[in-house]
């Protein structure tokens, strides 16, 4: 008589397990990322003036019309809160010259989300990084304002350097050393590029800090440093790739970037000046573009410091950040396929 | 003091232990109602030695193991056999089971010796005994112990490993079972240790118990073999191949079965049933259950006759203090969320869990960023990301080839998701699809 029903009043939710989840979402990784690069978009307006800020504005206002719009296109839900086009803009941005006339910033960053990302299908399916696609994309279109728009910080010279006032750090050893290798150069012109070389290590201050010309957000050493170590003290990014990038550009540059034989090139000077820093804890580390693999992230790191540091001492352009991690994006799933991990009480 | 032992991966859901892990282990009185299935553990269900109408006395056996790999169910209560047939399991559908019904009179079911027991002393006929008694594996996959105490020849033991990890947050039963029946679980492990032939014994507890590892240390003497090891605070610290490699740094292999690296595991609460099995002859008729979780009135760990339904033991503990949105059976990681609180308690019921509507609510699933957190947490080392991805495509040849079947489901890649995606989901489904088609080949091969 007092059988319990077949069927209770009221059901509770069923699911499979597991019944907790972590509270990381995307939307919080891609807003600690914007937050983290806040110490070196606050440099850049410090070094370059309240252009840094406004090409920045338009540059991520640019970024999220252009994802909302491709987004209704395809009929699919609008997400520019989850922050990633926010953080495209931004990094766009950072890569361009403080001089560009606003409109790249802002084609630039529609490029970068329209054909560098969304065209593939959104958020996690894009195999390069989109905001060096859109800077690859400006170079290309508009190569005199990608290379001659630079400025000089506020309170400093173009190239660190009291002596330099006409390149970047980058391109100032370039051509010096380019002098010193021709056999065709003047006395004049080598006295001039040995002076220089020689006071590379005067400049270490600046790059530190970010007193130099450059990219509008890579200049400063410790501001993107202090972002990057937050993203890796989070753990929303890892320590493989930035560690290997730097590391390998370190030595590489090290052991073959001098003028004087082996094991004489300026290291450290490659390793503060240019967009190593930002290409190595922001770009390098972009999560959709890059392997799983606890070796292919090895892989992917030590990938792009050998050929930034290629670029560096024998390609035609002073950085090579920027193709070195597109480059490596193109083999990112290759990688992850040689990588995949031993697996617990697996026999190969 | 050197670094504490673990695996590699995993992660750190909260724990959520301190509401009950200071709650002594309270007796239920016995319900005037039990359903006791007749399928508890893996392998054959049993079969039925009673008939409704039948008066059956606690303890006594009413199912008929079917097979080696099974192992037969006794009476939780004295009563009336009231009903035989098919009624609502934890593991979801209605499976075959026996309803007793009590009118009070009955005595309490703590059984005494059977009479005329004598203590067995050869290995055979302890393993008879841990047989007969009905004992399975208490930790939740409820894998018969005779079978685990039953290793071929060409397969030796050297090492008996005491789970006491006790990963599953919430869950504090193990831990309270270890503090308050030391000695028990102690002489537990010493028969395994006899039946086995095995010198060595081992008892990984996670570092975040220091009562029951001092419970546990006072208990042993190192001559005899035995170490406590505490082990570090992390999920899954307590699954079986986890716990191995970091007590051991063994291998098992992929397929393979703890026995194949010399090893044999048992659950703490295994240990205890198994010494009152051969000690004093007590079928496993009751377990340590945590009834816990935000909308409990008053959490604490119960001791619950075998069958007792959810529902009761809840209502003993004080009712639920508000809607509940999500009743689980375990542990909240590998837990199986009950649509009613109208099942019984079974072998395998560590913990009874009821989460609040908030916390029912299923996460929107997002397109996977590729974080690779599931990568570097992976338990088992697998890939789940590109996992998910073959098996959203129907490629389960390719899942099999990268090793799902080697997932043990124990949830940290769904946990750790900020995608949110329902990995857990898809490894399951994919599990299924090849073993049914392995099945299917296999009947096409016969035919």
């Amino acid at each position: 008589m007092d059988k319990p029903p077949d069927r209770p009043d009221t059901l509770l939710r069923v699911s499979v397990s597991p019944h907790l989840r972590d509270t990381v979402t995307v939307p919080r990784i891609m807003w600690s990322v914007v937050l983290a690069l806040t110490p070196a978009f606050l440099g850049s307006i410090y070094f370059f003036g309240v252009r840094a800020l406004w090409l920045v504005l338009i540059g991520v206002v640019s970024a999220v019309i252009t994802e909302a719009a491709c987004q209704k296109a395809r009929r699919r839900p609008v997400t520019v809160s989850d922050g990633s086009a926010v953080v495209t803009g931004i990094l766009l941005v950072f890569c361009l010259p403080p001089g560009v006339p606003w409109w790249i910033a802002a084609v630039g960053s529609a490029f970068s989300i329209a054909i560098g990302k969304q065209v593939f299908g959104g958020l996690g399916h894009n195999p390069f990084n989109p905001a060096l696609l859109g800077r690859a994309f400006l170079l290309a279109s508009w190569p005199l304002h990608m290379t001659t728009a630079w400025r000089a910080p506020s309170q400093g010279s173009l190239s660190g350097i009291d002596a330099v006032t006409n390149a970047t750090p980058l391109s100032m050893l370039k051509s010096a050393q380019k002098v010193l290798a021709d056999p065709g150069a003047t006395t004049e012109q080598m006295v001039q590029a040995r002076e220089a070389l020689s006071q590379l290590s005067s400049a270490y201050g600046n790059l530190f800090f970010g007193n130099t010309g450059g990219s509008l957000g890579e200049t400063s050493v410790i501001l993107l440093l202090i972002g990057g170590l937050y993203l890796l003290f989070k753990r929303y990014i890892g320590w493989k790739i930035p560690f290997t990038f730097l590391a390998s550009v370190f030595i590489i540059t090290g052991v073959f970037g001098g003028t004087d034989g082996l094991f004489t090139g300026p290291s450290l000077y490659h390793l503060l000046a240019g967009g190593l820093m930002l290409g190595a804890f922001f770009m390098a580390t972009d999560m959709v573009t890059t392997p799983v693999t606890f070796r292919g992230r090895l892989i992917f790191g030590t990938g792009c410091g050998v050929i930034t540091a290629v670029i560096r001492l024998a390609g035609g352009y002073p950085e090579g950040v920027c193709y070195s991690i597109l480059l490596m994006n193109a083999f990112t799933p290759l990688i992850d396929r040689w990588t995949r991990p031993k697996r617990l009480g697996e026999i190969r | 003091m050197s670094a504490k032992k673990t695996f590699q991966g995993g992660s750190h859901p909260p724990a959520r232990k301190r509401a009950t892990q200071t709650s002594l282990i309270t007796p239920l009185p016995p319900p005037s109602r039990v359903i006791i299935p007749l399928s508890q553990h893996t392998g054959a269900p049993a079969e039925p030695i009673v008939a409704v109408g039948d008066e059956v006395a606690a303890g006594q056996k009413i199912g008929e193991a079917q097979g080696f790999i099974s192992v037969p169910v006794h009476a939780s209560i004295g009563g009336k056999v009231t009903g035989i047939g098919p009624y609502r399991h934890p593991l979801g559908p209605e499976l075959p089971a026996v309803m007793i019904e009590s009118d009070g009179s009955q005595p309490s079911p703590e059984a005494p010796q059977p009479p005329g027991w004598s203590v067995p002393s050869d290995p055979k006929a302890m393993i008879e005994a841990v047989r007969e008694a009905g004992i399975v594996g208490l930790g939740g996959a409820a894998f018969p112990t005779h079978v685990k105490l039953s290793p071929p020849k060409n397969k030796p033991i050297d090492t008996c490993i005491l789970n006491g990890a006790e990963c599953e947050p919430y869950l504090t039963a193990d831990h309270r079972l270890m503090v308050e029946s030391g000695d028990d679980i102690i002489a537990g492990l010493k028969l395994m240790l006899k039946i086995l032939n095995c010198r060595r014994g081992l008892i990984g507890i996670e570092a975040n118990k220091p009562d029951a590892l001092a419970a546990m240390r006072e208990r042993i003497r190192e001559e005899d073999g035995l170490t406590v090891i505490p082990l570090q605070v992390k999920y899954p610290q307590g699954a079986e191949k986890q716990l191995i490699w970091a007590l051991t740094r063994r291998e098992v292999p992929s397929g393979g079965l703890p026995m194949d690296v010399g090893c044999v595991v048992q659950n703490v609460g295994t240990a205890k049933a198994i010494y009152e099995a051969i000690s004093r002859g007590k079928p496993l008729t009751d377990r340590v259950v945590t009834v816990t979780g935000p909308l409990i009135a008053e959490p604490r760990n119960i001791l619950a006759p075998i069958g007792t339904l959810f529902r009761e033991i809840i209502e003993f503990c004080g009712g639920t203090t508000g809607e509940p949105g999500k009743l689980i059976m375990g542990g909240p990681m590998m837990g199986l969320a009950q649509a009613s609180d109208e099942v019984p308690v079974i072998k395998g019921t560590s913990g009874i869990l009821v989460l609040g509507p908030g916390q029912a609510v299923l996460p929107e699933s997002q397109t996977c960023i590729g974080c690779a957190r599931c990568v570097d947490t992976c338990p088992m080392k697998l890939v789940p990301t590109k996992l998910a991805k073959l098996i959203e495509h129907g490629r389960f040849a390719e899942a099999e080839e990268q090793g799902v079947l080697d997932c043990m489901e124990c949830g940290t890649c769904s946990y750790v998701c900020p995608s949110k995606i329902n990995l857990v989901h898809l490894f399951k489904f994919a599990k299924s699809k090849i073993l049914e088609e392995r099945r299917k080949q296999k009947d096409g091969q016969a035919a």
